[in-house]
């Protein structure tokens, strides 16, 4: 067990993929990507739109050839086999259901080209709506489901020829919020249930951050930084990154010390704090910029190292407070205030305050 | 109070006739609305078939026409030979040959064209919107011509001294001309080509709609090109396969210059055969007996593919 955990499901080595002639001329979609995915994982790649992890998904499916590099799936080389040769099943963005079949038809699909025999398939296609709770629909055209049922439809379709990996390309986009809900802790039991590693594309931060096991972001067909969801949001460590995942503030300052990893960091304003730098990066010094979570954030009565500056703005959202104050040097910081048991203290616009900054809260970026 | 009760219920009265009124009123609306839909039916279409009908059963006229007597001479001609000395019928099978070789060059035709349609309307279906505007242009293209003109072109390329033969020859690769002309060869290649289009517009606006997802849906579930294509996008462009093999089929079966110029007198069809009576046969009756058989053959066709077709659909 402990073994299996360990093993590579899928491995990407230095993998691109150039749509054109060459680099110079042709849209460069994966830049010499490389990734290793373990079994029963779940993967997230996350991104903007056209960063290439659609196009990374469709190179480990076999929808497209990789110009360079390659790709393995549990130690086996897929180079030149065709999707239907790869044990890599596909949950798409738009489902793609087949709509001359019933749901169990479409369920059954995989399991009949693969040459199952009738009563194994029976048996796996009612395991199947079983398992995505819909038995009572079995027999429903396509176009009588909603859309919710279409996607659990379509996972029980990738599901059933029980593949080494699934691939599930952004399939939470078409639905409303509510339902996108109930279907990111859906697929998080599925992904439980059956053992099997999830690579899942999106671009919301949010659906990456409460699923995965680990996320890679991604940006111009590059992947920045991979870790579990925790580390990427914490430390960041690309400018990038930061921005891309949650909330945060960007600040200019200075490193004035790096030891062994521990830093410290005078800001523009002339406070002084402990910093965290990049892991995996090597010497920076001098002007930087600094990421600080807003949450991490808060009022103080002291003026002891801490930060002065004038409230601009307040807003509710309802399980807090979203402060916009302007520093000193002009800058202006987000600051997060969650409303704990009492009340917290009231402030207002205009109101001159001091922040305090938690410890390791302070993040250096490399760009 | 009883001269209340009174005037409501003239009021009702009132009311009620004068709904009648109302109702009778719409009704002459909808039937005059109605009429010239019911009266161009009646004219182009139930009444050309009555006098063919009736025609069928009455006797031949010397110099054409008929004459106003019940006769069903026209039908047991079609199977029977009458020897005009002894006066007895023998069996005689060459219109049945025939409706036999009509039938079977319609559906070695529609076969044909869907052999040939149905990748063609593919093609041009996953072509980008500009290059499917060019190509659907060039499908239509024969429309614009005469069929007539169309198929004096397929003589011209099919004779003995046409351009096929001559360039086999002139190429070494036949010693002499090969007979193509006038042969059952001739009018399904006549026919294929004629009615090709009808084939390739209806798969074409079937697979126009195609979700080409599809097909990497399939594949990705093991299915291999072979399987996507029987399985995932045959199934789902069935309704544009249909009406092809239909508009195909049934001028196929009923043609008349394809057979007339590529045939010659060899190789004749229903519809030669129709002509024939009404003009140098001079026998309306059988003419007319032979185009109402030929209308039952399309519906009974007809009523068998799409009783097929619908009922795989339902399973």
């Amino acid at each position: 067990m402990l073994e299996k955990a360990t093993r590579s499901a899928i491995e990407v080595r230095s993998t691109t993929k150039i749509y054109g002639n060459d680099r110079a001329s042709g849209v460069v979609a994966v830049d010499d990507v490389s990734l290793e995915i373990t079994d029963n994982e779940f993967f997230t790649l996350l991104g903007p739109s056209g960063c290439g992890k659609t196009t990374l998904l469709r190179l480990i499916a076999g929808f497209e050839q990789p110009t360079q590099g390659e790709i393995l799936l549990f130690g086996e080389h897929l180079e030149g086999l065709p999707p239907h040769n790869r044990s890599v099943n596909t949950v798409f963005q738009h489902y793609a259901l087949f709509p001359h079949m019933t749901v169990s038809q479409n369920i059954s699909f995989g399991l009949e080209m693969l040459g199952i025999d009738k009563i194994e398939i029976r048996k796996t296609v009612s395991r199947m709506l079983e398992l995505v709770q819909m038995p009572q629909l079995a027999d429903r055209k396509i176009n009588q489901l909603s859309g919710g049922q279409q996607q659990r439809v379509a996972l029980a379709r990738a599901l059933a020829p029980n593949p080494k990996v699934l691939l599930l390309d952004e399939p939470l986009s078409a639905l409303d919020f509510k339902l996108r809900k109930e279907m990111q802790s859906e697929l998080k039991r599925l992904q439980n249930e059956t053992g099997i590693t999830f690579i899942f594309v999106t671009h919301d931060q949010e659906e990456a951050l409460t699923m995965s096991d680990r996320v890679a972001v991604m940006k111009d067909g590059q992947v920045l930084q991979v870790g579990k969801p925790r580390e990427v949001y914490d430390h960041p460590a690309q400018r990038f990154v930061a921005d891309f995942i949650g909330d945060i503030n960007i600040l200019r300052g200075e490193l004035i010390s790096t030891k062994k990893g521990e830093a410290k960091v005078k800001l523009a304003s002339g406070f002084v704090g402990d910093a965290i730098l990049p892991i995996g990066v090597g010497d920076i010094s001098g002007v930087v910029n600094v990421a600080i979570r807003p949450e991490q954030l808060s009022f103080s009565n002291s003026t002891n190292s801490t930060l002065p500056g004038i409230i601009k703005e307040i807003t509710y959202f309802g399980s807090g407070l979203h402060y916009e104050i302007e520093l000193s040097t002009g800058e202006t910081i987000k600051l997060r205030q969650q409303s704990v048991g009492r009340s917290n203290t009231e402030f207002s616009s205009g109101e001159t305050v001091n922040i305090a900054v938690a410890d390791d809260a302070i993040q250096v970026l490399v760009d | 109070m009883s001269n209340q009760s009174t005037f409501a219920d003239i009021e009702k009265s009132q009311l009620s006739a004068s709904l009648v009124t109302a109702n009778k009123r719409a009704q002459k609306t909808r039937a005059l609305l109605l009429a010239p839909a019911v009266l161009t039916i009646f004219l182009i279409g139930i009444l050309p078939l009555s006098i063919v009908l009736v025609y069928s059963f009455l006797e031949p006229g010397s110099y054409g026409g008929v004459k106003w007597n019940l006769s069903f001479d026209a039908y047991i001609q079609l199977l029977f030979e009458e020897d005009i000395f002894e006066e007895t019928l023998t069996f005689n099978t060459a219109y049945l040959q025939i409706f036999w070789r009509s039938l079977s060059l319609a559906i070695v035709a529609t076969i044909t064209c869907l052999f040939i349609g149905f990748p063609m309307a593919y093609f041009i279906s996953i072509q980008s919107a500009h290059r499917k505007n060019t190509l659907l242009f060039l499908v239509t293209i024969p429309f614009w011509t005469n069929l007539l003109i169309r198929t004096y072109c397929m003589l011209l390329i099919l004779r003995d001294q046409g351009a096929l033969n001559l360039a086999l020859v002139n190429l070494g690769i036949l010693d002499k001309p090969l007979p193509l002309l006038y042969t059952d060869f001739a009018v399904g290649l006549g026919l294929v080509y004629a009615f090709l289009p009808f084939m390739v517009l209806p798969i074409y606006t079937s697979l126009e709609k195609f979700d080409f997802r599809m097909v990497e849906a399939g594949s990705d579930l093991y299915a291999s090109r072979f399987k996507v294509l029987t399985r995932i996008i045959i199934p789902i462009a069935k309704p544009g396969i249909a009406a092809g093999c239909i508009l195909v089929f049934i001028p196929s079966l009923g043609a008349y210059i394809t057979p007339e110029l590529l045939g010659g007198g060899k190789s004749l069809m229903i519809g030669n055969l129709i002509n024939l009576q009404f003009g140098q046969g001079r026998n309306w009756p059988f003419g007319s007996a032979i185009a109402l058989i030929l209308m039952v053959m399309v519906m009974i066709s007809l009523f068998v593919y799409l009783n097929r077709t619908t009922r795989n659909e339902e399973s």
